[in-house]
């Protein structure tokens, strides 16, 4: 069975902890251990952060979309921003690479997507926004076999 | 939600941290710390986090930027109570090869010489 959502909301950093907790609440039901949320609440939180910081560069009136999607044995989430995009992707994923010290950016927002998904893909255009897809397998579900 | 604590010992700022630490919150934690380290004779920060219940990559970042600023006048952070989710975003970052990680706040106040 697949079972989706989608969130819409401002850009504005008070929704960072909004957006966690809400994917984390629907989540739920697949029964994840509490390592696997503890997890997919990070990445959203991460990739919330750079859509506000980032794309919108902290304005407001930018929105923020999440796709959720439960699959039998995996989470998908689609987190989109319309911002000002990534001139260079794979930069931008270096460990510890970021283009606002000045803010104590760690740049650490795509190598902590990496080690706690499975699958990370970014689409990006200079001017149109950001995609970021993950993708998690459950431990609990991958054990089950057919 | 974020609520920080400080209490100083000598030259030892001990900092609680309760709740959660995000971009949001990360302001607040500079702000306060920031303050506080230019009002007060402080040398050395010691950071609680048992009761932290979330931290993401803007957490790392604030921590990094305190830990620079207590190294410039010659001081140390040591860092305390930390669960496991919080644990191994410190490793991926690399945080432990400059910071001191002590199990409890009694040890790592020890180790500062204000126990």
């Amino acid at each position: 069975m697949t079972n989706e959502m989608k969130l819409e909301f401002s850009a504005v950093s008070e929704n960072e902890a909004f957006a966690r907790v809400s994917v984390g609440a629907f989540v739920a039901q697949m029964d994840p251990t509490m390592d696997e949320l503890t997890e997919i609440k990070t990445v959203v939180s991460e990739a919330v952060t750079n859509a506000i910081i980032h794309g919108y560069e902290e304005n407001p009136n930018g929105k923020i979309t999440i796709l959720a999607k439960l699959e039998e044995e995996s989470i998908e989430l689609t987190i989109v921003d319309t911002g000002r995009g990534i001139e260079d992707i794979e930069q931008a994923k270096e460990p510890l690479f970021t283009t606002k010290p000045e803010l104590e950016r760690s740049g650490m927002g795509f190598t902590i997507m990496e080690n706690f998904m499975d699958e990370v893909e970014i689409t990006s255009k200079v001017g149109a926004g950001t995609t970021v897809y993950l993708k998690k397998r459950l431990a609990t579900k991958k054990s089950i076999c057919y | 939600m974020l609520t920080v604590n400080f209490a100083q010992k000598q030259d030892v700022l001990l900092i609680r941290l309760k709740g959660e630490l995000d971009h949001h919150s990360a302001k607040q934690l500079r702000e306060k710390t920031d303050h506080y380290l230019q009002e007060k004779d402080v040398k050395h920060i010691v950071l609680n986090l048992e009761e932290l219940t979330f931290m993401d990559s803007s957490g790392i970042g604030v921590i990094l930027g305190r830990y620079k600023e207590v190294q410039r006048a010659g001081g140390e952070m040591v860092v305390c109570s930390i669960s496991t989710p919080i644990k191994r975003l410190f490793e991926m970052s690399g945080l432990f090869k400059i910071l001191r990680l002590e199990h409890r706040e009694s040890d790592a106040l020890r180790q500062l010489g204000v126990a």
